[in-house]
């Protein structure tokens, strides 16, 4: 499975990637490349949509922890939304939906 | 023909057999030649070199466009010769890396080994298996004379070598922690400070620790981010999940983990385990949690370490199955 990112500006301060397939170890670098120095414009909210994501594994929770943390030390904003109930469950497990903002509207099963 | 010479007039010999009966055993003949040509290491604009000298020995007479023609392909081929030789090279560099990864993978078996424990008043089984060759699941029994267990078991997010030389980090830091006995919370919260400290950033490590008190049958534990675990009801024959909040480690340096505290009853076990149990494929279809617990169910009445076995090979049974993660299963039975 592949994975494709989509970037759009909803206006000056708001990035939108809309991204569809899955990311795993194989596609989790493209989008490390593409996420990490978003976060890095000031003053930028990054949005994240997962409704077209079905698989997610460890190394893409490991692209948003870092993304995360960069948001903290460049004073940006990250924010996931529809997430498939799959992939809200490992943010679930890790204990990330405490700490990230989720959109908490979860899309039904599989 | 016995032997076959890789020189120019075998070639031509070929060439002019085939031009002349289009015959079969000629091309066998060429195919021959080319694996030969491989084998030493001829590239293959060499080989049209040889094609077209022979040409000129044959038709002495060969148009002048045709000759044109055929050096404007030997130029062509050069940089593919050149690709190939560069890919020969990548190959046996390859090799190469392949064994020395093997040797990393053998001195991490030995610096992460960990002996399971034979105790009386509990039964442990534990299984392993690594989706490549070096594993980034561990786990790690730690028991002292007074009678308490210490279990860790841990995944470090992603695979292969950077997660190998990360777990070895803990298993160090877990080896210069106090001999004396340690709550769970404690252990996360002292191994959460030197993930942040010391990881790169993407990096980070689910770890569930529990200590299972053999004088009072009481299971202790806390998670970060684990893979949530299970206890298994004897009497009723059903599976409670061990569903425990915490943080992942290496994440923030201020997470604190709560610790919970369970009595067990005799018979009843408790399941740990690393995402690549639940995260099993069949094809393209995901091997669901409730059929793992239905395996583990089925084989109840075996001894701990039969289990784990049977439940691996269980799936490793079924058609199209793949490995995607590591596999880390571990049942823990109180016996008396």
């Amino acid at each position: 499975m592949n994975l494709t990112i989509d970037v759009s500006h909803k206006d000056n301060n708001v990035t939108y990637l809309t991204l569809a397939g899955e990311v795993d170890a194989f596609t989790a670098p493209k989008l490390k490349d593409t996420i990490l120095p978003l976060t890095k414009e000031e003053g930028q909210t990054v949005e994240v949509d997962f409704e077209q994501v079905n698989y997610m594994d460890s190394t893409g929770l490991g692209v948003f922890i870092s993304a995360l943390k960069s948001t903290k030390e460049h004073g940006t904003e990250l924010r996931l939304l529809h997430m498939q109930e799959r992939v809200y469950r490992l943010f679930k497990i890790t204990g990330l939906t405490e700490i990230m903002n989720i959109d908490s509207t979860v899309q039904g099963g599989m | 023909m016995s032997t076959l010479k890789l020189d120019l007039e075998n070639y031509k010999e070929l060439l002019q057999e085939y031009i002349r009966s289009k015959d079969e055993q000629a091309l066998y003949q060429a195919e021959q030649f080319s694996k030969q040509s491989m084998q030493q290491k001829i590239s293959p604009d060499e080989i049209i070199n040889i094609h077209i000298q022979s040409l000129q020995e044959i038709y002495p007479e060969m148009p002048e466009y045709i000759q044109s023609s055929l050096n404007f392909l030997l130029e062509t081929m050069i940089s593919y010769g050149l690709a190939y030789q560069e890919h020969q090279s990548l190959r046996e560099k390859q090799l190469e890396l392949k064994s020395e990864i093997s040797v990393a993978a053998n001195m991490q078996k030995t610096l992460l080994s960990t002996v399971k424990p034979e105790i009386e008043e509990v039964e442990v089984g534990a299984l392993s298996v690594p989706a490549k060759q070096m594993n980034g699941d561990y786990h790690h029994f730690v028991y002292d004379e007074k009678g308490t267990l210490g279990i860790a078991v841990a995944d470090v997010i992603g695979k292969g070598v950077p997660a190998a030389l990360c777990m070895s980090m803990i298993k160090y830091s877990m080896d210069s922690f106090p001999e004396m006995r340690m709550d769970p919370s404690v252990i996360l919260g002292s191994l959460n400070r030197v993930v942040e400290r010391n990881v790169d950033s993407s990096m980070f490590i689910t770890m569930f620790y529990g200590l299972y008190d053999s004088r009072d049958h009481t299971f202790t534990y806390s998670s970060a981010g684990h893979e949530p675990g299970f206890y298994y009801h004897k009497d009723q024959g059903e599976f409670e999940e061990i569903d425990v909040p915490g943080l992942v480690l290496g994440v923030s340096a201020e997470t604190t983990y709560t610790q919970y505290v369970k009595e067990v009853e005799k018979g009843d076990m408790i399941v740990l385990l690393t995402d690549g149990v639940t995260e099993c494929r069949q094809g393209e279809r995901f091997i669901e949690q409730e059929e793992v617990l239905d395996v583990i169910k089925s084989y109840a009445d075996l001894p701990a370490q039969e289990i784990v076995d049977q439940v691996y090979k269980h799936f490793e049974r079924l058609q199209g199955f793949q490995l995607r993660d590591d596999f880390t299963l571990i049942i823990l039975r109180r016996n008396v």
